[in-house]
């Protein structure tokens, strides 16, 4: 294809997206779209499967069946999404496997607030208000995305968040309702996700270096900052009614904004755990691997068992 | 307590559950692949799902107040009634497996039969348990065979692991005097009426898998007396730990 082709191709594309049309895998797509998009894709994913690591560390021992149930039940939901969004990213044209090479050698990113300790029964209720509730900011806009896959995936995913994050805000309540043991708990937990889950949004956006590119693909409707604004200022009213108080002394409702101002992030902190030196990602990567390694033996056999019946088959037929 | 028979033979059923699918719960992120993952959680979740209908009935039989969560965390160790086949460890995938076939053989069994029973709330939840413990015995009567008949690796290590439960599965068609009192009334079920049909079952999946069937005759109980295996401490010390550290508190 001639320069003059691809830049043509590469018009018609863009135009496409401007006027909300959804691109599907066999659609022409500019190689990076393509990139980006398995780079976004597979992140997400990742993220979904490490996650189940921190909140699974707490199914043996849930206070009670009903919780046990449920937590179940979430982590579950966290396989389904990866799983969804395993095979929207294998649209693309890269393999499931090639996809858990890129988690395995660290070459691919995963979200980092899962690098972090789950210590208390009230860890699981904080990951569901805050970090699902994050995650949701962060994820409805993407229910419009250019790329259908990622698109569809993301409403169903976005409709299970929400449920979970209601749960987890539950939890809270019910610990912040109960003694006063419970509700140190809760303070405890807020104390440790609060600023982990404000990093979920990212670098600032003078530093974040695919918003521009991300915007024009509506792969982001709106900046890092503005995000982490609107879950500030969504968050911090639901802490009240818990009765239990955000970890920062300059966080105050600003009458002429209309919008809470906090304090600074420690973004030493986030490279830190984003570069692999938080508290568990020696942990969950090793959990990864581990299954991975462990269970070839049983993929193995699947595969071989299924070559069997296959022949048996064919010799069957002839 | 006004009807102790009857309580222990619901412990005797729902333990079953409650322990292995603690077990599955331990494997929650671990598995060998993301559908055999999403497969065995969903499995112990069908398990706990049953545990607590049973217990919610169990509970009554406590008294005012008490709750599936009592029943659930709050007895000791020589007080949970589950065979010792359901605590064994999941030593690796091929355990897990034979663990689960071994068990949802029987449990299918068992469920057939208790839809019928004279006790009402028993019959219904095994009428609803039936659909599910079908499906748990189909998903490890297919990995048995998957791994008895892969690779040679895979069939080794199936081998291993039915060798070495199967000492624990005439445990199973065990009668407990409860059973026994709980049955005559037309309640209970006479698993003992089961176990040649369960071990003919067994051996043709085996044989199918390429397995071969274990010749001992020798078994282990005691399980459903409340005496266990060295591993039931460990699991109840995950299993109880919040509401044994932090009692009387409401989650």
């Amino acid at each position: 294809m001639s320069e003059k082709e691809v830049k043509n191709l590469e018009e018609i594309f863009e135009a496409r997206i401007a006027r909300d049309e959804k691109i599907e895998p066999k659609d022409w797509m500019p190689e990076k779209y393509r990139q980006t998009h398995i780079r976004q894709i597979s992140q997400h994913a990742h993220s979904e499967i490490v996650g189940m690591l921190p909140e699974g560390n707490w199914i043996t021992r849930a206070p009670s069946l009903r919780r046990k149930a449920a937590l179940l039940a979430k982590v579950q939901d966290e396989a389904g999404h990866g799983l969804y969004l395993y095979s929207a990213c294998e649209t693309l044209g890269i393999s499931r496997n090639e996809l858990y090479d890129q988690l395995h050698s660290g070459k691919a990113k995963y979200s980092s607030i899962f690098n972090y300790p789950t210590i208390t029964w009230a860890d699981i209720g904080a990951i569901g208000w805050l970090v699902d509730g994050a995650a949701i900011i962060n994820q409805v806009p993407l229910c419009n995305t250019s790329f259908g896959p990622y698109a569809r995936a993301m409403v169903r995913v976005c409709k299970e968040e929400s449920f979970h994050q209601r749960q987890g805000y539950e939890i809270m309540l019910t610990l912040c309702n109960g003694t006063p043991e419970q509700k140190a708990m809760a303070q405890d937990a807020l104390n440790r996700w609060w600023w982990p889950s404000l990093m979920m949004f990212g670098p600032t956006d003078a530093e974040s270096v695919h918003t521009a590119q991300s915007m024009k693909w509506k792969l982001k409707r709106k900046t890092n900052d503005e995000l982490r604004q609107q879950f500030i200022d969504q968050t911090v009213p639901q802490a009240d009614i818990l009765g239990i108080s955000i970890p920062d002394p300059d966080l105050k409702f600003n009458k002429e904004t209309g919008h809470y101002d906090f304090g600074a992030i420690d973004w030493d902190e986030f490279w830190q755990v984003v570069k692999g030196h938080g508290p568990c990602n020696k942990e969950r990567m090793n959990a990864r691997v581990s299954a991975w390694e462990n269970g070839e033996w049983v993929r193995d056999a699947a595969m071989a068992y299924a070559e069997k019946q296959s022949k048996k088959k064919v010799a069957q037929a002839s | 307590m006004e009807n102790q028979a009857l309580y222990k033979y619901i412990l005797g059923i729902a333990d079953n559950s409650l322990i292995l699918g603690q077990r599955l719960g331990e494997l929650c992120g671990h598995g060998p692949s993301l559908e055999t993952d999403i497969a065995l959680t969903n499995i112990s979740l069908d398990l706990i799902g049953q545990t607590r209908s049973y217990y919610q009935y169990a509970a009554k039989f406590l008294g005012e107040n008490k709750t599936e969560d009592d029943v659930a965390f709050l007895r000791l160790e020589n007080e949970y009634l589950n065979v010792l086949l359901v605590e064994q460890p999941n030593t690796h995938f091929g355990y897990v497996m034979a663990r689960q076939y071994l068990f949802d053989v029987f449990h299918l069994m068992l469920m057939e039969e208790l839809q019928h029973s004279k006790d009402i709330t028993l019959a219904a939840i095994a009428r609803k348990g039936i659909k599910e413990v079908s499906y748990h015995k189909r998903f490890s009567g297919d990995w048995i065979k998957r791994l008895g008949d892969g690779t040679e690796e895979s069939h080794a290590k199936m081998q291993e692991a039915i060798n070495d439960l199967w000492r624990f599965t005439e445990e199973l068609f065990q009668m407990t005097e409860d059973d026994r009192l709980v049955t005559g009334e037309g309640v209970g079920i006479d698993i003992s009426k089961f176990k040649e049909a369960y071990y003919d079952e067994v051996t043709a999946l085996l044989r199918e898998a390429t397995l071969t069937i274990p010749e001992s005759k020798f078994f282990i109980s005691g399980g459903k007396e409340g005496r266990h295996s060295e591993h039931m401490g460990y699991l109840l010390a995950d299993l109880q730990y919040m509401q044994r550290t932090y009692p009387n508190m409401s989650w």
